[in-house]
């Protein structure tokens, strides 16, 4: 069953009397109980594309269905069943964590005592801290704040705009294990970001770059789809290294990666020797899904 | 109506947990309406004086001796010629030069005229205006003493004169105080309501929270209502302390009904309300609203006729402050208060402010989207 339909939705900013794409005619279906990625780097239209779908903006073109509403004329449909977490944290920093929580679940007609089971895990970390203004919250405890207050009201959907931006490495995945059970709830989940990591724990991504779509499958489909041999390449000097490796023709792709510098050629030989000239270690490694990526959006910008 | 209830509760706790708001509105009034008062004066006392004696008399003596008793100058310096007393002024030691001739006396025996020179420093116009026309009644009333003294009283006044005597209605000792202090009280009440209310909405807007409250079903009467009403009632509570403190540092209680001022000032505080959420639809962040807050606070003040009366401003002007809301409660809060006035009286300015408090709101709620 699809509870997110997309189709063709396009997004205009006027900016300084010129116009700017966020949304170039996008498309696509996210299934019920999906925990579905939309990864694209800064300025991609991640960020249009939520509030579009949680009513707060109206696109130009195309239509948008949310639990089967649409989201223009039956918006007050979609207000009542979805939760939404902005990527700044907009709750009351002067009431406390209690007061912000039991604030979201009265005017949702609900009280924290009804659903607390859906929110106990995450809850129950912050509930120490319960008389604590938020505003005086750390930033990783604002954020289980805001998934708490979003999910308070049990929704159906989740829509969580860069939740993991800003966040530290092991907070990160933490939350990401918290959107897993969460999904076992049968919470349909929408999330953005700009971490390419990510993309490996959802059940399907989709790639947004400069408002358009460049490809929608899952993790795995994205990586098989990775045919080339990929090398790593790694010496003492590493950016004349690069910019060596950026002005030889025999090489299609090459850009930093860890403590490697990746490498896609169509001349293997070639490759080689110019490892032995530069004194350079060479070797081959399995492509993760960041080189997937990089790869789909080189060749969109080649194209 | 319980969505109303929560949001309201939540709305006293963030205004009861921040200092600034309620410095604004506890001590805020007390000291405008302490301070204020006192140094909007216009009674002009003080006025330096120089004074060029070319005559050195017993009658050029007894007329300074007149100047300086009158207890509105202050004599800063005789001098000998008039360029001395002209640096005087450029230095700002003096307002105003009064210059007696050589002969003065003699002239005022034999003729029974002479001549004396005023120069006024013209930079301060009200003080230069009020001090000039102080000076020149003392002379008069000197050139009467002067006459009673040495001409024969005729039979009848040759010259008629009308004389005029006046009472102050409403305000029999020309109290300053008792047409200031409601004046600023209306003021108070403008700034609560208006820009208090603005600026809470757009903080919301600032820090996010108004689009947290967008993606739930709250309605849109309810959210702006839930901000109309605690500062609805903030005004009202600035009102009655600056009641209070108008009665208990200037005994100044109000001669008409104070229930009518209760219901004047809360249709009043509709209005601005209004004028606040108006602000607050256009503005993306507090210090728009804030700049935009106090340009509109000088019109209103300027143009309302607290400092300067209204009849006596250009047409144009006056035309202008049709427009603001604070000239009629201005005008509504001095009647009530000095005057006694009743309902009957004050109709017209309800009527006016009820039209603004229709316009702005709905103006102000027709532009407010929860989303664009």
């Amino acid at each position: 069953m699809i509870t997110v339909r997309v189709n063709n939705i396009s997004k205009k900013y006027s900016q300084n009397k010129t116009e700017v794409l966020a949304l170039d005619k996008i498309s696509f279906d996210v299934n019920q109980g999906e925990l579905f990625a939309v990864i694209g780097p800064d300025g991609a239209g991640k960020t249009s594309l939520f509030r579009i779908l949680t009513s707060l903006i109206l696109a130009e073109e195309g239509i948008a269905t949310v639990d089967g509403f649409d989201v223009i004329t039956q918006y007050k449909e979609i207000r009542k069943r979805i939760g939404y977490m902005p990527g700044k944290f907009s709750l009351y920093q002067d009431l406390t964590v209690e007061e912000n929580l039991n604030f979201f679940a009265s005017i949702f007609h609900t009280s924290i005592e009804e659903n607390y089971d859906l929110i106990k895990d995450i809850y129950d970390q912050i509930a120490p801290f319960k008389d604590r203004r938020a505003g005086k919250l750390s930033g990783g405890m604002k954020q289980k704040l805001a998934l708490s207050c979003a999910l308070i009201h049990r929704p159906s959907i989740l829509f969580l705009d860069e939740p993991t931006t800003g966040v530290d490495a092991i907070s990160r995945k933490e939350f990401w294990e918290m959107l897993k059970r969460l999904k076992q709830q049968g919470i349909t989940i929408l999330v953005s970001t700009p971490y390419m990591d990510e993309a490996s724990l959802c059940d399907r991504v989709a790639l947004l770059q400069k408002g358009k779509i460049l490809s929608i499958d899952t993790p795995e489909n994205i990586m098989s789809q990775f045919k080339n041999k990929l090398w790593a390449i790694k010496s003492e000097e590493m950016y004349p290294l690069l910019l060596a490796l950026r002005s030889n023709a025999f090489i299609e792709q090459s850009y930093p990666f860890g403590e490697y510098h990746h490498v896609l050629t169509n001349n293997e030989k070639e490759l080689a020797l110019f490892a032995q000239n530069y004194n350079a270690e060479l070797k081959i490694v399995d492509p993760t899904i960041e080189d997937c990526f990089i790869a789909l959006m080189q060749n969109h910008v080649n194209l | 109506m319980n969505i109303l209830r929560y949001l309201l509760e939540k709305e006293f706790r963030q205004i009861f947990r921040d200092p600034s708001i309620l410095r604004m509105i506890f001590i805020m009034p007390i000291i405008q309406l302490i301070i204020l008062p006192q140094a909007a004066n216009y009674e002009v006392k003080n006025v330096k004086i120089a004074i060029v004696d070319h005559d050195h008399s017993t009658y050029s003596t007894s007329m300074i001796y007149k100047i300086t008793a009158s207890g509105y100058f202050i004599l800063t310096g005789i001098n000998d010629s008039h360029l001395d007393a002209m640096e005087l002024v450029e230095r700002d030691h003096a307002d105003i030069i009064l210059e007696i001739p050589a002969h003065f006396e003699k002239d005022l025996v034999k003729e029974s005229e002479t001549e004396v020179l005023m120069s006024v420093n013209a930079i301060n116009g009200m003080r230069a205006n009020l001090g000039a026309s102080y000076l020149s009644v003392i002379l008069r009333d000197y050139n009467q003493d002067v006459r009673l003294k040495w001409v024969q009283l005729p039979r009848f006044d040759e010259v008629k004169r009308l004389n005029i005597t006046s009472t102050n209605w409403y305000n029999p000792h020309m109290n300053y105080k008792l047409f200031m202090v409601p004046g600023i009280l209306v003021i108070l009440l403008t700034m609560v309501g208006a820009f208090l209310a603005a600026l809470n909405i757009v903080k919301e807007k600032e820090i996010g929270t108004i689009e947290q409250i967008n993606v739930t079903p709250i309605k849109k009467y309810h959210f702006i209502l839930g901000k109309l009403i605690p500062f609805w009632m903030m005004g009202m509570f600035v009102l009655s302390l600056g009641l209070l403190v108008a009665r208990v540092f200037y005994g100044i209680v109000p001669l008409g009904n104070i229930g009518l001022l209760y219901l004047f000032s809360g249709c009043y505080l509709i209005a601005v309300l209004g004028l606040g959420l108006l602000i607050s639809t256009i503005s993306q962040t507090q210090q728009q609203a804030m700049l935009l807050a106090f340009f509109l606070m000088m019109i209103f003040i300027m143009m309302s006729g607290l400092y300067t009366s209204i009849d006596s401003m250009p047409y144009w002007a006056q035309v202008v402050t049709w427009f603001n809301p604070v000239s009629y409660f201005i005008e509504v809060v001095r009647m009530i208060v000095l005057k006694g006035s009743t309902f009957r009286d004050i109709q017209f300015n309800l009527g006016i402010i009820l039209i603004f408090a229709i316009v702005l709101n709905s103006w102000a709620v027709f532009s407010y989207k929860k989303r664009n």
